[in-house]
Parts: structure tokens; C-alpha cells; sequence
């Protein structure tokens, strides 16, 4: 037990130590067993003095004072950090981490905790990581420094910001400075030039923080500047939220597209109605699942590239499935759109139990491989994930992909002869039915690639295909049938107007008024947006 | 739009299929109930209550499918949404029976249903005002799905939207039904639905007698609804009706109105599908978002086309025999039923596209030529006679 003196003189070291850290004298040591005063005040100028030291080494020792696992040897009075196990507690050195054996809970004693050093000792953390040589370390520290500015670093925060060479850390860090300054410099003025600085950065944040700002600050001049840099970082938030609405926009219109642009062929390029085409994609993601759980097993190495392998056995799978579902049943329907319908609705019944009878009813657990996982943040609080736009590119590769077969190749070729005119194509020797097949199963190979894609994104479960199903056919409906364009503008438009839609209506309402929108749409336009004109209509 | 001069007696009289249907409908309007009523439970031939109700259910199914096939055997309207009109009717019925059970619920609020209660709701909304009196209700049933078939058939047949377009734009009208009605702020249940029926007018759901009653009801409304689509198929606006069917531009041609006749038709069938809705809330006990499930519409289809698509009594027999069927397998053999009601699909489409009545015509002819074959080998003149059965 250390007597009222000596936490006096610490108390004064404290006042000492809040001068330039490069004065410091203290050892990690001293700075350790300074956490070990009895009172709080003691320890809070103790984690004041390690946050100005700038030594990092001292970071597990708060973390542990953090989650109430720093103790004191009551011999030595030497803190350490300890895992309660039982009666007994399992020690380790707080400076460097390594084991140094049990003691009895009896010999030890808890460094007590409360809310006030806590808040203190997350700021010293905060501080001490700002000279991580992990960027992701420093980043997460300017972020914590942020939103709790504390006594003592503004100092440290200069040196860091005068070493920082990541730009975008750096901004985080001028961010910290400014709020710190605003949190605790006495002159007015200098918290208005705080505020100004706050204001060159738009975030979420940065609002928040003003806003309290304008309401609580003491000075009616710093009020003033607030609620003003408050105006403009409200309208620079707002451009950033619209920006953020395209992308999601594009985001869902794009797997929109993926899902719709194999009915596009078929329901578009040959006239068949495939209710169908929603368990294709189904089946699609199941592949990928398949896929995945041999990886696992086999190649745990290798998952990263689980999904190369998935997309083309995806649109094998797929493309058989359809290819036998053209050549056993739709090919008897030509001619009758509506009984097609009916039939190829009675197969997804049969795709959807089959799936169910082999997988088991529940969702099915697919991995994003590494290089899709993350996002990134650009300004104003706008986060993009990596899966998204990988989702965004590949669905416009698909597209692009699609394009290329139909315009430039022998098969697409056929296929538009055959369905332009097909007695006329058979004539010119062309084997029909084959080309019915191949083009039906291209379109359903495509579901299935689709279905890797909308494996990353949502559950895969059986009723997969069914809640894109009717989405996808207002899509192609909506673009006019016939038409890979009128796919990709349909599918872009009904995102972005969705995504629009949601901040004021709500996601169901949002998705109700498209709805109504696209059935309405239909009444002025019965063709779509890209309708095919003149006699070909009245088929 | 008058029926045209054809009596609609004589419509009946040439309707062979219909006049067995009414028969079985009025027998089993009376006999079921006086077996369930009448004779001791412990009689084989006693009806159990709950065979009562269950049938009953089927009785509204197959009018649902009546009322699709009015508009999709005859006029070529494929709707996948009828479900929608279905349901409609079947909430303003559960609005009525909500109001009923008074501050019986389980938070015994005289003003409030139970879940806007549980909601947190102030006072009714104003859309439920009127549903405490009966007659409006009645109203209400007819008019709600009646107005949307009218308001959503004018926009679609006067843009002449036909065919594949317009099932899947009926079909989005379901679905987004559904959304709505899946929405607790709604003020119709949320998911829950409407459910814990106390009685209606007065008598006791549970009771055996109600149930019997309802089940009556059910059977003559069918029988009756049956008459009217007969009369209106029967006369020269029915007519009309097929030729739109059958060649659309070519009748506008002529100088009718297509969409108007459509509009009529539509609208007709979406209020039977309404009344069918009605009968089928007090007899289930429930009314929730998923009957406007476009899974649920396009199954009603399949009841059509198993009975056979444009003879109305087909589709009444589809939607009895489909449903039985679908409460038979989910009992017994819960994974097949889905594998069922799709080959059901597929095989109604590929091998038996006039269903199954379609069959008996096929069956008497054949009855009849081993007839005559054994008459004719019984008198030898006869084999001269030239053989008229195949020629048209």
C-alpha cells in the first residue's frame, strides 16, 4: 500500500507531464505502476501520462484495465495481467504479453474501474495506437480519438499528423485534432477555426458533433459557426446519400439484370414464357454450394477460387436442365404461350421439392471468397462493398457476353434467323429444333451463372427462384421483349427508382409503387420501352 | 348488355355436364347437413362436423375456379390473379366477423380488433367504419373485388395489354396486394391475418349447425353462380365472348367493342371470386396475406385446366377433386405434394388439354362404336353403312 505522499507526488508528476512528451522520464515501468494508485484520480492522471508517452507497448495493459483483467501482486504491487480460472488466476507480464505462471486470487487484487477512467483510458488507447505501423490500427485510433477527445493529445496528435503519410488517414487524424480542440481548447476562437476545419469533411459524424456543438457550446460565436458549416455539411450529406441511392440503385438493378437477362432469351428471343427460370438460378446457387463444400473439403487452399470453377459448372448445370426441359416438354407447346406457362410453372414445382428433398428445407451457407469481401469508404459516410460492384461487373460482363454470342457468332446468327422467321431458316437448312434447344439452354445457363452471383447476396434456400421470378419478368416486360437493352435499361431504371423510393416509402410501400408504376406503364406502353414496331407486333 | 333471346332455360336444357352438377349441388346442400345434423354420430352414415366445413371449403374453391374459367375458357383472359379478388372478398367478410366478436377478444375492447390493440392503435380506422352492419359487409364483398376487376380490366383491356402481358401484369397486381397486406400499418392483421371468429349474425361458428348451414349456402351460391355463367356464356354476348377468344383483332374488326365485353366479363368473374372469398373465411376460420400469394392464383388455374378449361362444370370438378387431393397428400405423404401438383401440371398441359370431362366424351364414343361393332356383327347389312362418327 503506498501512503497519501506519494500519490501527491505522482499528482504533481502529473501536472509535469503534461509538457511536450518528448520531456518525458518516465520507463513503460514507472508508467505501469503508476495504474496501481488507489484512488481514481490517481490512475486517471496514471492513463493521462501513458497517453502522453506515446509508448505503445503500454496499449494491452489499458485494454486489460478496460475488461477488468488487470490485478495488482500484492507483494511486489507490480500490475499484471491475470484470466480468472477458478480460485486460481493465470498471470501474464503486461509489458510484453508473455506467461509468468498462477497465483492464488487471494494474493492478487483487482484494479478498480470506473466510468470515468474508462472513458480515459479508451482516448489513451486511442492515442497510443495513432504510431501503429498497421495504417488499419492507426486509422481505428484517429476514428477513436474522434469520438472521445481527451486531456493531453493534442500534441500527440500533431506529431502524428506531421508523420502520417496516408492521406486518407491524415484527414481522419485532422478530424480528431479538430474535434479535440472543440472539445477542449479554451479560446472561442480557436474553436471556430475547429469547427471550420470540421467542416471541409461531410460524415455522419461530423453532423452529430456540430450539432451538439450548436446547441451546448458556451460561446455564441462558435454556436453561429456551427449551426452554419451545419447547413453545408447537411447539403454536401444529402448529394452523398443521392450518390449512395444510385449505387444501391445500380446495385439491385444489376442483379436484377442478372436474373432477368436469361429470360430476356428466352422469353424475349424465342417467345417461351419459362416460370421456370427462377429455379434455374436456383439451381445456379446450389451448384455454387456444391462447389463450395468440395473445396472445403478437399481444397481448403483454394476456396478463393471456388467461384472461377462455380460460374461455368453453374451454367453447364443450368444450361442442361433447361435443354432437357426444352426438348421434353416446351418444345410440344410452340405456339401456346399460356400453356407453357402452365407447364413450365408445374416443373418449377417439381425443381423447388427436388431441391428441397435433397438440401434439406433450410438456407444453405455460401462463403464470399476473400477478394470479395470488405468494402470501401469514400466520403460522406458512403460505404461500397467489394461483392456489390464485383456483382455490378459481372453482370454487365454477362450482358456484354450475350451481346457478343448473338451478333458475332454462327450460333447467334442461326438463332436470329430462326427466330425471325422459321420456315424460312429450316429452308435454308438450318436444323431448327437444335437451335431451339442450344438457345433455350444458353438462356438458362445464364439463370444459373446469375445464381453464383445471387449466392453472395441473399439466403439460398429453395424459394430462391421465386422471389426473383416475377421481378425478372416486369423487368423484361418492362423493357420491351426482344430487346438486351431494353433488359438493361428496364433492370437499371426499376433499381434506381426502387432504391429511390425507399428512404420516403419504405422498403415494401417503395417496392408496391414500382409495382403499380411498371403495371400502369404497361397500360401506355403494352410493348415495353424498346418495342418491336410493324407487323412482327401482331404475331 | 342483355343476355340476348336464348332463354336461359334452354341454355340449361342442352348442358348435360351442368344439369348433374346442380343436381349433385342441391342433393348434397340437403343431405349433408341432415346427415350431420340428423343422424346419431354413432351411424356410418353420419357426417363429422369437421368433413362438413372441409368440404365447404372445397365448394369455394371450385366457385374460385368457376370464375376463372368464365374468363379464361371463354374470353381467353389467363389470369394469375384471381386469387387477389378471392382474398378481397374473404377480408371484407373477416372485417364483418372481426367487428362481431365485439369486446369478446382477447384484450375485451369494445371499440378495437384485438391486434390494432395490440398495435397500439387509437380508434378504427376510418375504411372499417360500416363493416359492424352485415348488409354492408354483404356490399362490400361485391363491391371491393368487383371495383378493382373493373378499375384494373379498363386500364389493361382498353391498351389492348393481351395475353402473356397481361398475366403477368395480373400477377404483379397479386403480388403487390400482397406486400400491402403483409404490412402491419395497414390496418388488416399484418401476416397475422384476421383470425378467432366468434359467430356470424348472431350464430356460433363452432356450432355444428352453423357450419351446416354455411356448407348449404356454399352449395346452393355455387349452383346458383354456375346458372349465371351459363347464362351469360349461353347467350349471343357469350358468343361474342368466344369469338374473342378465339380470334381477337378479327371480332374488333367486325365493329364490336372487344374491351368492353372483356371489361363486363372481368369484372363478373373478379365478384364471384369476391362471394367465393366470403364464404370461405367462416367456414376456415382465417383470412391472411398469403391467399393473394401469386403461388396461390396460378394454382387455381391448374384446378381449371385439371377439370377441363371452358365447360364451367370442369372447372368446379377440378376444384373439388384438386383440393381433395392436396389435403389428402399433405397428410398422408407431405413431401409428394408439390411433386404432384406439378406433374399435374405439366401432364394437364401436355396430354389433356380439355381435362378431365374432356375424357368422357372420348369414353362414350367408344362405349358407342363397340356397340355398334357388335351390332354390326350381329346383322351383317349394317357394315355397308358408311361410319359417321369422324367426319366433321
Amino acid at each position: 500500500m503506498r501512503s497519501p505522499v506519494i500519490a501527491a507526488i505522482a499528482a504533481l508528476l502529473t501536472l509535469v507531464l503534461v509538457l511536450p512528451a518528448s520531456l518525458r522520464a518516465e520507463t513503460a515501468e514507472e508508467l505501469l505502476a503508476a495504474l496501481a494508485a488507489d484512488g481514481f484520480n490517481e490512475k486517471i492522471a496514471a492513463v493521462e501520462r501513458i497517453a502522453a508517452s506515446g509508448d505503445d507497448r503500454l496499449v494491452p495493459a489499458l485494454d486489460a484495465l478496460l475488461a477488468g483483467d488487470l490485478y495488482v501482486r500484492k507483494d511486489d504491487n507490480v500490475p499484471v495481467i491475470g484470466k480468472a480460472q477458478g480460485s486460481t488466476v493465470v498471470l501474464r507480464d503486461a509489458l510484453s504479453g508473455s506467461e509468468i505462471g498462477q497465483a492464488p486470487a487471494a494474493e492478487l487484487e483487482k484494479i478498480r474501474i470506473n466510468n470515468r477512467l474508462r472513458g480515459i483510458a479508451r482516448g489513451a488507447i486511442g492515442g497510443l495506437t495513432l504510431f501503429s505501423a498497421d495504417p488499419a490500427k492507426r486509422r481505428t485510433a484517429a476514428k477513436a480519438v474522434f469520438a472521445a477527445p481527451q486531456e493531453g493529445l493534442y500534441e500527440v496528435l500533431q506529431r502524428a499528423i506531421e508523420r502520417e503519410t496516408d492521406a486518407d488517414i491524415r484527414s481522419q487524424l485532422e478530424m480528431a485534432l479538430a474535434a479535440d480542440r472543440l472539445a477542449l481548447a479554451a479560446e472561442p476562437a480557436e474553436r471556430v477555426a475547429a469547427v471550420a476545419m470540421l467542416a471541409k469533411f461531410a460524415t455522419p459524424d461530423i453532423r452529430n458533433l456540430l450539432g451538439s456543438v450548436a446547441q451546448k457550446d458556451a460561446d455564441p460565436a462558435v454556436r453561429t459557426a456551427a449551426v452554419d458549416a451545419l447547413v453545408d455539411i447537411e447539403k454536401r450529406l444529402a448529394l452523398w446519400a443521392s450518390v449512395g441511392a444510385v449505387f444501391q440503385g445500380i446495385s439491385l438493378g444489376s442483379v436484377l439484370l442478372l436474373a432477368a437477362v436469361g429470360l430476356a432469351i428466352t422469353f424475349g428471343v424465342m417467345g417461351v414464357i419459362n416460370m421456370a427460370h427462377g429455379e434455374l438460378v436456383m439451381l445456379g446457387a446450389y451448384t455454387t454450394f456444391v462447389v463450395q463444400e468440395v473445396f472445403r473439403t478437399r481444397f481448403p487452399g483454394a476456396f478463393d477460387h471456388s467461384l472461377t470453377v462455380a460460374v461455368p459448372l453453374a451454367f453447364l448445370v443450368s444450361g442442361l436442365f433447361g435443354i432437357a426441359i426444352e426438348r421434353g416438354i416446351i418444345r410440344h407447346l410452340y405456339g401456346r404461350p399460356l400453356e407453357t406457362l402452365l407447364a413450365t410453372w408445374g416443373i418449377s414445382l417439381i425443381l423447388q421439392q427436388m431441391v428441397r428433398s435433397i438440401f434439406g428445407p433450410t438456407n444453405r451457407e455460401v462463403g464470399a471468397p476473400s477478394w470479395m469481401s470488405g468494402a470501401f469508404e469514400i466520403a460522406g459516410g458512403l460505404v461500397l462493398t467489394y461483392n456489390r460492384i464485383v456483382i455490378v461487373i459481372f453482370s454487365l460482363a454477362v450482358l456484354a457476353a450475350i451481346a457478343i454470342v448473338m451478333r458475332k457468332t454462327a450460333f447467334g446468327l442461326r438463332m436470329r434467323a430462326v427466330t425471325q422467321n422459321r420456315q424460312m431458316a429450316a429452308s435454308m437448312g438450318i436444323r431448327t429444333g437444335r437451335i431451339d434447344a442450344l438457345t433455350f439452354g444458353l438462356g438458362s445457363g445464364i439463370a444459373g451463372v446469375a445464381g453464383v452471383a445471387l449466392s453472395q447476396i441473399d439466403n439460398v434456400s429453395p424459394n430462391l427462384g421465386q422471389s426473383y421470378i416475377i421481378d425478372s419478368f416486369l423487368v423484361v416486360v418492362f423493357g420491351g421483349v426482344g430487346n438486351l437493352w431494353g433488359t438493361l435499361l428496364g433492370a437499371l431504371s426499376l433499381g434506381i427508382v426502387n432504391k429511390f423510393l425507399e428512404p420516403y416509402a419504405g422498403a415494401v410501400l417503395g417496392k408496391i409503387f414500382v409495382l403499380i408504376a411498371v403495371i400502369l406503364f404497361i397500360q401506355k406502353r403494352p410493348r415495353g420501352l424498346f418495342a418491336l414496331k410493324g407487323r412482327a407486333v401482331e404475331v | 348488355m342483355a343476355f340476348g333471346r336464348a332463354p336461359l332455360i334452354a341454355t340449361l336444357l342442352g348442358d348435360t355436364g351442368g344439369q348433374i352438377l346442380l343436381a349433385l349441388l342441391i342433393t348434397a346442400a340437403v343431405l349433408v347437413p341432415v346427415l350431420n345434423l340428423a343422424v346419431p354420430p354413432a351411424s356410418a352414415f353420419h357426417v363429422p362436423t369437421y368433413v362438413v366445413s372441409l368440404t365447404g371449403k372445397y365448394l369455394c374453391f371450385a366457385m374460385l375456379a368457376l370464375s376463372l374459367d368464365l374468363v379464361w375458357g371463354f374470353c381467353g383472359i389467363l389470369s394469375l390473379g384471381h386469387g387477389a379478388f378471392f382474398a378481397l372478398g374473404g377480408y371484407a367478410m373477416g372485417m364483418h366477423l372481426m367487428r362481431e366478436i365485439g369486446d369478446r377478444g382477447v384484450y375485451g375492447n369494445a371499440e378495437l380488433p384485438d391486434f390494432m390493440v395490440f398495435l397500439n392503435w387509437k380508434e378504427l380506422p376510418w375504411y372499417w367504419h360500416g363493416f359492424d352492419n352485415f348488409a354492408f359487409a354483404l356490399l362490400m364483398v361485391m363491391l371491393v373485388p368487383g371495383l378493382l376487376a373493373f378499375v384494373f380490366g379498363w386500364l389493361a383491356f382498353r391498351s389492348r395489354v393481351t395475353g402473356v402481358y397481361l398475366s403477368i401484369i395480373t400477377q404483379a397486381m397479386t403480388f403487390a396486394l400482397m406486400l400491402a397486406f403483409f404490412r402491419n400499418d395497414m390496418g388488416f392483421g399484418g401476416n397475422n391475418g384476421m383470425t378467432d371468429f366468434k359467430d356470424v349474425l348472431g350464430f356460433n361458428l363452432q356450432a355444428p349447425a352453423t357450419r351446416s348451414a354455411l356448407f348449404a349456402l356454399t352449395g346452393l351460391l355455387l349452383a346458383a353462380a354456375y346458372v349465371v355463367c351459363r347464362g351469360i356464356v349461353g347467350s349471343r354476348l357469350g358468343r361474342v365472348l368466344l369469338a374473342v377468344r378465339d380470334a381477337e383483332s378479327r371480332t374488333r374488326f367486325l365493329g364490336y367493342r372487344v374491351e368492353h365485353y372483356k371489361l363486363f366479363v372481368f369484372t363478373v368473374s373478379g365478384v364471384l371470386a369476391g362471394i367465393a372469398g366470403a364464404l370461405y373465411v367462416p367456414q376456415v376460420g382465417i383470412i391472411n396475406p398469403s391467399e393473394f400469394s401469386p403461388a396461390t392464383s396460378i394454382e387455381v388455374v391448374v384446378w381449371a385446366a385439371v377439370g377441363g378449361r371452358g365447360t364451367l362444370y370442369g372447372a368446379v370438378l377440378g376444384g373439388i377433386l384438386v383440393n381433395f387431393g392436396k389435403s389428402y397428400f399433405t397428410g398422408a405423404l407431405p413431401e409428394a405434394w408439390l411433386y404432384v401438383l406439378g406433374f399435374l401440371f405439366i401432364a394437364v398441359t401436355l396430354f389433356l388439354p380439355k381435362g378431365i370431362v374432356g375424357l368422357i366424351p372420348g369414353l362414350i364414343h367408344r362405349r358407342r362404336t363397340a356397340l355398334r361393332k357388335k351390332q354390326a356383327a350381329a346383322s351383317p347389312l349394317a357394315v355397308a353403312r358408311p361410319h359417321t362418327g369422324e367426319v366433321r
